[in-house]
């Protein structure tokens, strides 16, 4: 099941190997990860995807995660009503008479063409990365020339919906 | 004058001076009675004001040396052990002494020296990313960056390594900064929001435990070295005589009970007593004051205490439920759940039956051996050593054989007065560790356990025990082989003795009184009396070269894979 966690951290020097480091050290496997500074000065918010066998390996996770000295807080949001978002920049390959039909998938999915070149066009498409993952199949057999993905960040939404039941940690 | 005033504040709390400078008046500041430190090329700054700063310092004969001697220091004297080691080889030499630490929750402040900030990354002389290395291997490390916060993060460093749970912290100190003059604070304020180690535990967890306490048919303590780290032994006792609890002992929680306690059943684990294994797969509830389930001690999970409610007591959340499904978790400190857990009124288990159960078993299935005159068994030496220290001393030791033997036939009544490698069982731990332990200890009488083999890890530092004359008393459980080793594969791999068997050795007798240091050879029981009723109270250091029967086994043994009941050789 793939679940997703947040962190603030202090941004010194390693932190990011701090982490990633204790993925590898116990054997986690990491989806994707991305990281950025946040509002305050001197901290830092790291969203990592991770795909795990049941809840107590995720728990495993925070807790480990919760121990390293720079980590403020680790917070697992998969339960909660959450806003996801990742970005993904696709380099296709373009020929006059397939221009227009990847212009016309482009636009149901909110996406933008940010470069155009002789036979190729990049294109910017943002969203939740089941919809990313949706748009790359579709315009796959057009030619994909390069992809880069930036991994998901995310939040808890504002107001979370009151009949979910809440998920507590044992301790 | 108001003003006046401010200001000399301000300067009192200040201080001037070179990066070594604040270092020095940082481990003065933190009372660091010994440093276990080998200058360097990247340390030379520092060296220069450590040659006239009043603290003892001692120079191991390699850097592991070091770091295992500050191992035993810290274990033993329940303070943060301080190594120093000079940057690239000097800080890969501490990394398997680092990973010893982090295993076994030992508090170690370790400096390193690093080349100059200016050429780090350049593969420069004696360069070594040592952060990088030791990142999965400390409780924290970081680099100094400048010479204003060097009283911040060395304060920092021994809150982090001493409090919660225990481990290593590693300051990687660059040359440059170390000579560099600046001003910092003296004293200054830690700045650590992501660590604030839960303390006392939740109310509401310690009633629930202390119900099911109270209604439990076959109970059970697992006593782990938390109890020690948290100077709980008292209240252990205490508890476990009000409530009529039997202890059973983890291998480095040995002393956190005195085993010749009418409730302790001894060490459980995989060359545990039946007892001890029969007691935690039998219990209806198993309740883990401070150990981690080590799957030493557990052997196969899926057998692991199968018909009980388990309750865990730890300092460390991450340790709850990481092996074993927990129903009771318990995050706090040891001392303070304990004293919590005294004060709960609520009757007493009925358990009658059980306690009768263990005691049969106590009685049946003791540790066993066949002694012989001849070859000296290493049991029989392990209890002469009990009897001739009378069962006071610290047993410091490697790993393998001896070091189960100790831990079977040395009941330990007092808490700190064993230091063994548990978690990572690194071989030439003991003779440096013994260093360290009786360095904690002045008067104590230190007993260095160890195999042929370890002891040829580590000779070298038999020139440091010369040098500050430690009364230690180095026995070396001679059987001319890797005895665990050649236990295995004499019962798992059919009798192939792969690299096992040493034919070729030295001298051991003439080998420490090269070092100046008086030896014997012991090969009759006769011999190791007198000899040992000759040596034990003097005042100086002593080798003694037990040549033990070279295939006896450690009994008990749970087979990997196998449960804790599934144990061989539990009987004559």
């Amino acid at each position: 099941m793939k679940r997703i966690i947040t962190l603030t951290v202090l941004n010194r020097p390693g932190v990011l190997n701090r982490i990633t480091n204790l993925f590898s050290k116990r054997n986690y496997n990491i989806e994707s990860i991305s990281v950025g500074h946040t509002e305050q000065e001197g901290v830092s918010r790291i969203t990592c995807v991770v795909n795990v066998e049941n809840g107590g390996v995720c728990e495993q996770i925070t807790k480990q995660l919760n121990k390293q000295i720079d980590v403020i807080k680790v917070t697992d949001i998969s339960d909660q009503a959450v806003v996801a978002r990742e970005l993904a920049l696709i380099k296709v390959q373009s020929l006059p008479h397939t221009r227009n039909e990847i212009y016309s998938l482009i636009e149901p999915f909110r996406a933008s063409v940010i470069d155009v070149g002789k036979d190729s066009l990049i294109i910017q498409i943002t969203g939740e990365s089941d919809k990313v993952e949706a748009f790359i199949e579709l315009i796959k057999p057009y030619g994909i020339k390069e992809l880069a993905r930036t991994g998901t960040t995310a939040f808890p939404r504002s107001s979370q919906r009151t009949n979910q039941a809440k998920n507590y940690s044992i301790v | 004058m108001l003003q006046e005033a401010a200001f000399t504040k301000v300067k009192a709390e200040t201080s001037n001076g070179s990066g070594a400078d604040l270092l020095i008046e940082a481990l003065k500041r933190e009372k660091v009675e010994v440093i276990f430190g080998y200058p360097g090329g990247a340390v030379l700054p520092i060296y220069d004001k450590i040659y006239d700063c009043g603290i003892t310092h001692v120079l191991p004969r390699h850097e592991q040396g070091g770091i295992h001697a500050a191992e035993g220091y810290a274990r033993i004297s329940g303070k943060a052990g301080v190594v120093i080691a000079t940057s690239g080889p000097g800080a890969t030499n501490i990394v398997t002494g680092l990973a010893d630490a982090m295993m076994d929750s030992l508090p170690l402040v370790v400096f390193t020296g690093q080349v100059a900030t200016g050429v780090i990354g350049t593969d420069a002389f004696q360069e070594a990313d040592i952060l990088g290395i030791t990142t999965p291997i400390t409780k924290h490390n970081c680099q100094i960056r400048s010479v204003e916060e060097i009283p911040r993060v060395i304060k920092e460093a021994f809150h982090i390594a001493t409090t919660g749970r225990p481990g290593p912290v590693l300051i990687d100190f660059p040359k440059d900064i170390a000579a560099l003059i600046g001003e910092a604070p003296t004293d200054p304020e830690i700045s650590l929001p992501g660590y604030q180690p839960t303390l006392e535990p939740n109310y509401l967890q310690i009633r629930k435990l202390a119900e099911a306490v109270s209604t439990a048919k076959k109970p059970v303590i697992l006593a782990g070295a938390g109890i020690l780290f948290a100077k709980a032994s008292d209240l252990l006792l205490e508890y476990a005589e009000q409530q009529q609890l039997p202890i059973v002992n983890t291998l480095l929680g040995l002393g956190s009970f005195p085993a010749d306690h009418p409730l302790s059943l001894g060490m459980a684990g995989m060359h545990g007593c039946y007892t001890a294994n029969m007691a935690l797969y039998e219990c209806d509830l198993l309740i883990n004051i401070g150990a981690r389930f080590d799957d030493r001690l557990t052997g196969n999970l899926k057998h692991f205490a199968p018909k009980a409610t388990v309750a865990h007591i730890d300092i460390d959340p991450a340790e709850i439920g990481k092996n074993v499904p927990t129903a009771i978790p318990v995050v706090g400190d040891a001392r303070e759940a304990l004293s919590m857990l005294v004060k709960q009124d609520g009757k007493t288990p009925q358990h009658s039956e059980w306690m009768k159960k263990l005691e049969s078993w106590k009685k049946e299935y003791p540790y066993w051996y066949e002694n012989a005159e001849s070859p000296l068994k290493p049991q029989r030496v392990m209890e002469m050593l009990y009897e001739k220290s009378n069962g006071d001393g610290i047993v410091v030791t490697d790993v393998g054989q001896h070091q189960m033997w100790a831990a079977q036939y040395y009941p330990f009544k007092k808490p700190n007065r064993w230091v063994t490698s548990g978690g990572l069982g690194t071989m030439g731990f003991g003779l440096p560790a013994a260093v360290g332990a009786q360095l904690a200890d002045r008067s104590a009488c230190v007993i260095a356990v160890l195999g042929d083999a370890g002891f040829q890890m580590s000779t070298q530092e038999l020139a440091v025990i010369k040098e500050f004359n430690l009364p230690i008393k180095i026995a070396i459980f001679n059987n001319r082989s890797l005895g665990m080793v050649r236990q295995w594969q004499e019962i798992f791999y059919e009798e192939r003795y792969s690299h096992s068997k040493i034919s070729v050795q030295p001298n051991f007798v003439k080998l420490a009184e090269a070092y100046g240091i008086k030896a014997y050879e012991i090969t009759t029981e006769s011999e190791a009396d007198s000899i040992l009723n000759e040596v034990m109270e003097a005042n100086e250091p002593v080798l003694l070269d037990f040549r033990v029967a070279e295939s006896e086994n450690v009994y008990p043994m749970i087979a990997p894979g196998k449960g804790s009941h599934e144990m061989v050789g539990v009987k004559k």
